[in-house]
């Protein structure tokens, strides 16, 4: 059964609406674990939101004109993918439309000439490199599991695609750390200070453009997770598997928090052979079997 | 929206500190005082920090660093010399590379005074300073010139 | 109607002609008109027939079944061709080349005397066909009038290369005629002649300059675009003996495509002999050789003719090889080129090497397509080739004109060049998106393509071509990072390109973003009727829903930057430095190193290429294809006999 167009739209609307709250909320989150973690109290769970706010009344200082809007392109762009996921649009191209959005990401990364904002803008295109092959395998998993690239579809199958493909699940799960920039994979920007980059990616950023960079974090957090979601929603019990799509998501995001705490960076060359032995022997040996039993 | 005082971001940066003070800065961000509890947060870079933490005395070959740091921050800031060498030159005043405290160079706000200066003091002038980040915030909302810390000679020097 | 056989016999004879002539000519402004007519005459020809062919209701046109005094020409013209090779082998002393011309061509003559003669159409004109002619006319014909103006560029900087324009315009003009006859042929023999002639051309065109290197390049070019001869050459003798004289090519892909005995081996042999023309792995050796040749010759030969010949054939044998074990090998082998050519790109910082291996790489996607052979796949490929053909010529066009003002085709060197030179570092930009980015063009054919490649559970090449597409993005956007990169020696430096040369620039950017903008257009009343007439039935490969949201896609990529440069370019901001720890000296260009001294800031992109350059990976991945193709060819072989 399809879900008729007013309603796509709803959700898509949604998206544009709800999706920072809730990226916020789950760095928030995020945060205070983190803290509980290293026996500390950590800050106020809304604390994400109140980096925003003063990133927004901090003056607008840049080092280059176009970095503004080379970063606002990006978000925009962010957004619009996003939405089409959520609209029930084509997954393929949806994450071939996220790579477009992080060509702006890394131009506004190069075009300050600072090293470290340089370095990290190389490193985030390393990463990119690194896991878009899980990326667009991810999708094409679901094209073999339900028959189409449509999220629409996808979203009402009736076995919980993560039945039939758990390798592409676990390809998908490992490069989130990437995309999330966690540690051992946040190589192009450290979250933490004192580090050789800087602040890598985002060392030019101030004020409103460090804003729209954070607030892109979270649509592409919650872009993210609807699609680990979608590994476990089916139609067949909507409801169950709806709850058990929100309890993995949350653990998905808590695992996340788990090995960035637990994990130091590693060098660039792991990451990437890392990645892609994992992306390779779990989505090729899923794929395997799939071609051999379809 | 929320207040800008809930979320300081520091900038610190050591002149020619012997170290005591920075060990003291970084105890701040342990589980004992945990600043984050604030909303602190220690980053590495001038472009987006909104305190500037100095500690150690300023010579001749840092000088222009510290100048040109303070300069990449962006408005409001604030400066607060942490430790006694930031606010005068402490022991090193008389050295003869040494130009003396952070005020020779920049316009310093809140002085921590404490050889090394305890954390609970140097939360303390965070804390002070973040009461002045507002205020500078305000004049720059209502697009009044922005007060100015101690700068030694006056502006202009 | 009625002009169709003039059209074709002029778009063929006309280049030709006036190639000769133009060598006859000494005077450098008579010859520079009369080439400028003459391709404006071709351009004008290809869209006469273009719109005749339409009028008449796109559908195949057969031509030219008596041919007897033709055929005779062709043979005459074969073995001067062999007497012109084997003297130029004998000449730079590389004799055994000579026997891979003058093999094939025995055979050739063997065949016409001796095979049994059907009646048949020599010409045979389809949608593809004429696709291919306007790639040829358009891309071809703005590459011949920018050599026009980039050859006298040349010579003022390259004073140590003899002077002989008059010969290379006769080259180019010829290599043009014979790639419209290789297009409209359906005669093997007839294909056979144009075949040899664009490897001629190739290899004059390389051996330019005849240096050293440009000589040992143009017979590596030479020599392997002989031995795919020689395959095609018996390919074509197997067919015409087993099939009682049969030698239309598209006799063979419907026989083959129906089962009949005697087809399998001339099909894998034409397909592997376009393998060489396409310069697919292990043969892409060649193609990077011809990097030394002046660069409207390398605009040439990657975008418009030659290695567009090689895939032209595998599109026409694509339904004989779609299920096929020789089929896969070569999808496979095409995967493969993808995969590893893009590895050794990111590792190259010179332009041009960089362009060179992105060609190689996108015809291995096509020949991936090519050999998958699906309709779909065939949908995709036309798509890749169609977006390949303008934004290469376009590129390398480009990197030529970049190479003329800065002295210099590394990458590194077009540091901020959209400071320096706007309107190239521009033109640069428009065709480096168009071959990468999503929603355009190319990225739409590799969703098709991978979409196939998992219908016909082809992991391998589902694997080659995800990783592939990957690394494909990591060098093209370092190389975008770079153009746009800010210093303050960023002045402009004056820009030398000439008129001739910007027009064809020009006209190739904008037929790139048109292509961009009227793909789904160009889908539904183009396309999918090609696909009709190579396959008789054809499924949508994109559904009408994502052919909306793709159009949504291309709107929103193209107005969100604009619309967001409109509004950020007045807004007020306080200007800072670029952070370096503190120590900038004056601007954000040099800092103070450990000694204190002012040291200028030098930013470079990754190219690890101590780890994956093509020293490192070029003859372990050529081992590894020739090795699948030597399985293809003997079990082939084995099947046959």
């Amino acid at each position: 059964m399809l879900t008729p167009l007013s309603v796509r739209f709803i959700y898509a609307i949604a998206y544009i609406v709800l999706a920072p709250f809730i990226g916020g909320l789950l760095e928030g989150i995020g945060r205070k674990i983190s803290a509980r973690m290293q026996r500390r109290v950590g800050p106020p769970l809304l604390q994400p939101f109140y980096d925003i706010s003063k990133l927004l009344k901090k003056k607008r200082s840049q080092v280059t004109r176009a970095q503004g809007f080379l970063l606002t392109s990006y978000m925009l762009l962010i957004i619009f993918t996003g939405a089409m996921l959520f609209f029930g649009t084509d997954m393929l191209m949806c994450f071939l439309m996220l790579s477009t959005a992080a060509l702006f990401l890394y131009l506004a990364g190069c075009v300050t000439t600072s090293p470290y904002s340089s370095l990290g803008a190389q490193r985030e295109l390393i990463q990119e490199m690194a896991y878009e092959p899980a990326i667009l395998l991810t999708a094409l998993g679901f094209y073999l599991a339900v028959g189409s690239f449509d999220v629409e579809t996808i979203y009402n199958s009736p076995v919980s695609p993560i039945m039939i493909i758990p390798g592409f699940f676990v390809a998908f799960v490992f490069i989130l750390t990437i995309k999330m920039r966690k540690s051992p994979f946040d190589e192009s920007t450290s979250h933490h200070p004192h580090q050789e980059l800087v602040k890598g990616l985002t060392s030019e950023m101030s004020g409103r453009n460090l804003a729209i960079f954070n607030v892109t974090e979270w649509y592409e957090t919650v872009f993210l997770l609807a699609v680990v979601f979608l590994f476990i929603k089916n139609s067949s019990a909507p409801l169950v598997s709806g709850l058990v799509g929100i309890g993995v998501v949350l653990l998905t995001y808590f695992l996340e928090i788990l090995i960035d705490n637990t994990s130091a960076r590693v060098h660039w060359e792991r990451m990437l052979t890392l990645t892609w032995a994992v992306t390779l022997c779990s989505c090729g040996v899923n794929l395997l079997v799939l071609m051999i039993v379809r | 929206m929320a207040d800008i005082t809930r979320s300081p971001w520091l900038l610190h940066y050591d002149a020619s500190s012997c170290n005591g003070c920075d060990i003291e800065v970084l105890a701040c961000l342990t589980p004992v005082f945990d600043v984050e509890r604030f909303g602190i947060v220690n980053t590495g870079d001038p472009m987006q920090a909104d305190i500037f933490l100095i500690t150690g005395a300023v010579n001749a070959q840092n000088a222009p660093v510290v100048k040109q740091i303070y300069d990449q921050m962006s408005d409001p800031k604030v400066v607060v010399a942490v430790g006694v060498c930031a606010c005068t030159g402490g022991v090193f005043k008389e050295a003869y590379n040494v130009m003396g405290g952070a005020d020779k160079v920049i316009p310093v706000d809140i002085y921590v005074p404490g050889c090394a200066a305890r954390p609970q003091s140097i939360i303390d002038g965070v804390v002070a300073a973040v009461g002045l980040f507002k205020e500078r915030y305000m004049q720059l909302k209502n697009k009044q010139p922005l007060s100015v810390g101690h700068l030694e000679g006056g502006e202009g020097s | 109607m009625s002009a169709v056989p003039y059209l074709v016999s002029f778009l063929i004879i006309f280049p030709m002609v006036i190639g000769f002539l133009l060598f006859l000519i000494p005077s450098k402004p008579v010859r520079k008109v009369i080439a400028s007519i003459s391709v404006a005459l071709i351009v004008a020809a290809a869209i006469w027939l273009t719109v005749v062919y339409f009028l008449n209701g796109a559908e195949g046109i057969w031509l030219f079944e008596e041919t007897e005094i033709v055929d005779k020409v062709i043979l005459v013209a074969e073995i001067v061709l062999m007497v012109f090779i084997t003297i130029m082998c004998f000449r730079y002393k590389k004799y055994w080349i000579s026997l891979l011309s003058i093999i094939p061509t025995g055979l050739m003559i063997w065949t016409e005397l001796r095979a049994p003669k059907v009646e048949m159409a020599h010409i045979y004109i389809d949608n593809l066909s004429i696709l291919m002619c306007l790639i040829i006319a358009v891309v071809g014909g703005c590459i011949a009038i920018y050599a026009m103006g980039y050859m006298d560029g040349y010579h003022e900087h390259h004073t140590d290369v003899p002077e002989r324009r008059k010969f290379f315009f006769m080259v180019v003009f010829l290599f043009l005629g014979a790639m419209f006859g290789f297009v409209f042929s359906d005669s093997l023999m007839w294909i056979d002649l144009f075949w040899e002639i664009t490897s001629v051309c190739s290899f004059l065109l390389i051996g330019y300059t005849k240096t050293e290197e440009a000589i040992n390049n143009s017979f590596r070019a030479l020599w392997m675009n002989l031995l795919g001869g020689l395959f095609l050459a018996v390919g074509i003798m197997y067919l015409a003996f087993m099939n009682d004289g049969q030698v239309s090519l598209v006799y063979l892909v419907s026989a083959a495509w129906m089962g009949i005995e005697g087809t399998y081996l001339p099909v894998a042999f034409i397909a592997f002999a376009a393998l060489t023309k396409s310069a697919q792995l292990p043969f892409s050796t060649w193609l990077m050789g011809a990097m030394v040749a002046p660069t409207p010759s390398s605009a040439l030969l990657h975008s418009a003719t030659m290695v567009k010949a090689g895939i032209y054939v595998l599109f026409r044998l694509a339904p004989a090889l779609s299920g096929t074990v020789t089929g896969t090998i070569i999808a496979v082998v095409g995967g493969f080129t993808f995969l590893m050519t893009s590895i050794m790109a990111i590792a190259q910082t010179d332009a041009k090497k960089v362009l060179a291996l992105s060609t190689v790489s996108n015809l291995g996607l096509m020949v991936a397509c090519a050999g998958m052979g699906t309709s779909g796949t065939i949908w995709a490929g036309i798509f890749l080739m169609m977006f390949h053909s303008v934004s290469k010529a376009l590129l390398f066009m480009d990197v030529g004109a970049v190479e003329n003002s800065v002295h210099s085709r590394d990458i590194e060197d077009m540091h901020g060049l959209l400071y320096r030179l706007p309107r190239l570092a521009f033109f640069m930009f428009i065709g480096i998106v168009a071959m990468y980015l999503a929603p355009f063009g190319m990225l739409v054919s590799k969703w098709s393509a991978l979409k196939a490649s998992v219908d016909s559970n082809n992991i391998i090449l589902v694997l080659l071509i995800v990783f592939g597409s990957a690394i494909t993005g990591f060098y093209w956007t370092k190389w975008l990072g770079k153009l746009i990169g800010r210093t303050a020696y960023n002045r402009q430096i004056k820009d030398i390109t000439k008129s001739s040369e910007m027009f064809s620039l020009t006209i190739n950017a904008v037929l790139m973003v048109l292509l961009c903008l009227l793909f789904p257009f160009l889908s539904s009343s183009f396309v999918d009727p090609l696909v009709v007439q190579l396959y008789g039935t054809y499924q949508d490969v994109i559904p009408g829903e994502i052919l909306y949201i793709l159009i949504i896609c291309v709107i929103v990529t193209f107005a969100v930057p604009i619309v967001c440069f409109l509004a950020n370019r007045k807004r007020p901001f306080d200007q800072k430095l670029a952070y370096m720890g503190g120590i900038n000296e004056d601007y954000d260009n040099s800092y103070t190193d450990s000694y204190g001294e002012k040291e200028k800031l030098w930013l470079t992109n990754y190219y690890f290429a101590h780890k994956i350059g093509q020293r490192k990976l070029m003859i372990p991945s050529q081992l590894i294809a020739l090795a699948a193709l030597v399985i293809m060819i003997s079990r082939v072989i084995g099947g046959a006999f």
